[in-house]
């Protein structure tokens, strides 16, 4: 089941911050985030952020598609490259 | 013989039945498309005047998304889910479940059938 629209989209009020910060600096900096689970709301579209999968901050480029998907879904927590015998496993 | 939204030939079955060969017509939708026209659930499709046939042909294409046009909506959304390379795009792209299943047994659906794995040793015992 979706979550209750009345709630409005779920976002840790820190990145909030943190994003008008890195909009108000001109600097293109990766702005390090752990909140997986926050939405992408549309203010961040542009922005450029560093989403921890765990061990790394992976660079995610926020496009205008990724608005309303979690911040987590764009940083895989997981490697697994197939299995040494599988010659038809490509790489994600 | 009647067609239907393009390619579609449904035979000499009920009309709520023989809607549902349309791809994007399913129970639901095959039920409130007799009701709205008003066609009795036992009616068969031979049955039907062409002024009936009509009809259904035009609702279809006014109100509902069927055949190429919603396989190429299904396939846009996939499309854009694999752009986008979030999780379910990689998985999509993987050919694995998108929505969580495990993959230790089964979902032989999503990755074909089994392939016997050379070198792999068989359990005795």
């Amino acid at each position: 089941m979706p979550r209750s629209v009345w709630k409005g989209p779920f976002v840790d009020g820190y990145l909030l911050k943190k994003a008008e910060a890195a909009r108000a600096s001109t600097r293109n900096e990766v702005i390090r985030i752990w909140t997986r689970r926050s939405t992408v709301l549309p203010q961040f579209v542009g922005l450029t952020f560093g989403v921890y999968n765990g061990k790394k901050f992976l660079p995610v480029q926020v496009t205008e598609n990724m608005v309303g998907h979690k911040f987590g879904e764009f940083s895989p927590t997981r490697t697994f490259g197939g299995h040494s015998a599988d010659k038809k496993a490509k790489r994600g | 013989m009647a067609r239907i939204a393009g390619v579609n030939i449904p035979t000499n079955k009920r009309v709520e039945i023989s809607l549902r060969y349309i791809y994007g017509i399913g129970p639901k939708n095959a039920k409130d498309i007799c009701e709205r026209l008003g066609i009795a659930a036992e009616r068969r499709v031979n049955q039907l005047t062409d002024d009936e046939i009509l009809k259904i042909r035009e609702l279809i294409d006014h109100d509902f998304r069927v055949e190429g046009d919603l396989r190429r909506e299904v396939a846009m959304n996939i499309k854009r889910l694999m752009d986008m390379a979030c999780y379910r795009g990689l998985r999509h792209r993987r050919g694995l479940p998108v929505r969580g299943q495990r993959t230790h047994t089964n979902a032989r659906t999503r990755k074909g059938k089994a392939v016997a794995v050379a070198g792999k040793k068989k359990v005795t015992k």
